[in-house]
């Protein structure tokens, strides 16, 4: 068993824990901790991807119980690539943070540090029941996140958000009760394995599960009807936490894939998850044109920036419900491309409004703008890579999701909306710019603030990263479509986490995987 | 038994339901904790009910589930903490927007 496995889970549980009992610690060595934490976090999820690119699926039973007694973590290359992601998101929102937004309230990054435990969990357990513990402690690590510097307009959206999780966590409880009073188990690969097998009488009672945690996700996600706590939410929150909110809505989406297809998915020849697809596609399809709407429609950068968030996950799920195999490698390279950089614009808004003038962020005044000309670049760089035009990861994710939707039933409403929430991106962004940027003319401001360097760079190591994504997009695409097809081999999956429970070795090879893939395939024919 | 605990199970989540919905933040609070009591109930019920039965396997002859019951204490926990976070919070938002309507505002305030 390699105990490195539990290590994205147990680091920021013990900084978070030590930054809360050394309260008094001043900012400046929590603020070590914390960057210390977070760069741990990134070499043992870069650990994760490589272990993940060798070994196929690779187990960790929590004080060493077999599954599907006890509870499983399993690492495969889907949860590794979310893991660096996490990773290097949170590393960039504390090094931003750390420029002073942290002082703003109190423990802010004790809480940053649960928050990361809770998500990394979520990406790594193979237990339906400790992903909802997981979710819960992700999600009240967010709520105080979220009200972190205080104000009216935090208590406000903060309310909304908490009482929708909750009840979201009620519903996600009424799901997980209705599953184990079915089939005794909570084990995501002996729940696979049993739905799998489950009678006709009792297919009624499984769709109205999956329907139910299609709704929990859904909230977490921002699907249709369950999203008008996000835009205000993501704008009121400070610039560092909605940019590590990114994660958020991403965390729902991969929920759907690992319960969906994984979970739901085994019996390929009549999937239990036929029904939640159904409802999924359309609604995915509208929230998609909701976010471009809202794009369109919104006064502040930071509330464009949050109706840019809705509309990925609009992208995501829609190409989820389309249920392919290469295009669900072609949306998890959009994911990451889009993770980046709508966290990159929450950030950009906070930077740029620091230099106006007046208003902020808001687009509805004109004001001069200290240090046009750098600022003015960053945003125009960060403005094409959100765009989706060439040369930037956008581009690539973008053509790669069209191209391979090209040849599947109902392309043309996905080409339509994607293309069409494109273009009010475009727009959006452009008069953005024009506004901030040309309108003010020469009008300079009094007295010049000196620039912010280390914010500064942060954002500009963001942005340099979309570029890195579509430089060396072949690697990483060959990556994610291994991912992909693992995902969509859900027997693998069972087969690793149970099979083990005989093997008694925590690794799987792949080797092994794949034979025992081809016996049960000639089994089932 | 079981239409005893069927008609609290829809009796709890009826009146929780009913008073989220009624928009100010007290009422909100309660409804969260009946439909998480209404849930806990739900939980606890889906390892079967058995009376008068250890869960322990071999000591009678029948035993109940103990998997639930872990479940619920675990759900208990949570939604306990979750309830008192957000009673803080919905008292924090009384004294900063000074109304105890979810939004903030009356939306009715005026026709009042």
């Amino acid at each position: 068993m390699n105990h490195l496995m539990i290590m994205p889970i147990v680091i920021p549980l013990i900084t978070g824990a030590f930054l809360l009992l050394m309260y008094g610690y001043n900012i400046g060595r929590q603020r070590f901790l914390s960057v210390a934490s977070t760069l741990l976090l990134v070499v043992f999820a870069i650990w994760a991807v490589m272990q993940a690119g060798v070994h196929d699926y690779t187990l960790y039973h929590l004080g060493d119980w077999q599954p599907p007694f006890g509870i499983v973590l399993v690492l495969d290359r889907l949860s590794a690539i979310m893991l660096l992601l996490t990773a290097l998101l949170s590393l960039f929102c504390v090094l931003y943070a750390s420029r002073g937004s942290d002082e703003a309230g109190s423990h802010f990054h004790a809480l940053l540090q649960f928050q990361l435990m809770g998500i990394n969990g979520a990406f790594l357990t193979g237990d339906l029941f400790n992903l909802f513990v997981f979710f819960e402690v992700l999600l009240i690590a967010s709520y105080a996140l979220l009200l972190h510097g205080g104000g009216r307009a935090r208590s406000r959206a903060g309310l909304h958000y908490v009482i929708i999780n909750l009840v979201g966590s009620a519903l996600f409880l009424l799901a997980l009760g209705i599953l184990y009073g079915l089939t005794g188990t909570l084990n995501m690969a002996d729940l696979a394995q049993v739905i799998a097998n489950a009678p006709a009488s009792d297919l009624p009672l499984l769709k109205a599960a999956s329907l139910l945690l299609m709704v929990v996700f859904g909230i977490k996600a921002a699907l249709l009807p369950l999203l008008f706590w996000l835009p205000r939410a993501y704008s009121a929150a400070s610039a560092p936490v909605a940019a590590l909110f990114a994660i958020m809505t991403k965390v729902g989406f991969y929920a759907m894939v690992r319960v969906f297809l994984v979970v739901f998915g085994l019996d390929q020849a009549a999937p239990a998850n036929d029904t939640v697809m159904a409802w999924l596609w359309p609604m995915a399809l509208i929230t998609l044109t909701l976010g471009g709407i809202g794009v369109l429609g919104a006064s502040s950068l930071r509330t464009l920036t949050a109706y840019m968030v809705i509309v990925s996950v609009g992208i995501l799920l829609a190409t989820l419900a389309m249920n392919n195999q290469h295009l669900l490698a072609a949306s998890l390279f959009y994911l990451i491309h889009t993770t980046c950089m709508t966290a990159v614009f929450f950030l950009l808004a906070d930077l740029i409004g620091r230099y106006r003038e007046a208003g902020y962020d808001s687009f509805s005044i004109i004001s001069p703008l200290a240090h046009r000309w750098l600022l003015g670049s960053l945003f125009l760089i960060a403005a094409v890579s959100m765009a989706s035009l060439p040369p930037f990861s956008g581009f690539v994710s973008k053509a790669w999701i069209l191209q391979t939707s090209s040849h599947l039933p109902g392309y043309l409403w996905l080409w339509a909306t994607i293309l069409g929430s494109g273009l009010l991106i475009i727009t959006a962004l452009s008069r953005t710019g024009s506004g901030w940027f040309w309108r003010p003319g020469e009008r300079t401001l009094k007295v010049t603030p000196p620039l912010d360097r280390g914010r500064t760079a942060t954002v500009a190591l963001m942005i340099a990263i979309s570029l890195a994504l579509s430089l060396f997009a072949q690697p990483v695409m060959n990556y994610l479509e291994v991912a992909a097809e693992l995902v969509y081999q859900p027997a693998g999956y069972v087969d690793a986490v149970l099979g083990d429970y005989i093997r008694h070795d925590g690794e799987v090879n792949s080797s092994e995987v794949n034979s025992s893939n081809v016996n049960s395939g000639e089994v089932t024919q | 038994m079981e239409l005893v605990i069927a008609i609290s199970l829809g009796v709890l989540t009826s009146t929780g339901v009913y008073l989220i919905l009624r928009a100010r933040t007290f009422s909100v609070v309660l409804g969260l904790t009946l439909l998480s009591h209404g849930v806990n109930l739900f939980l606890f019920t889906m390892g079967r009910l058995t009376t008068g039965a250890p869960p322990l396997i071999g000591l009678t002859e029948s035993h109940t589930d103990p998997l639930p019951q872990a479940l619920v204490l675990t759900a208990i926990v949570i939604s306990f903490a979750m309830t008192a976070f957000v009673v803080v919070l919905a008292l924090k938002a009384a004294v900063e927007l000074r109304s105890d309507h979810v939004d903030g505002e009356d939306p009715n305030e005026d026709r009042q």
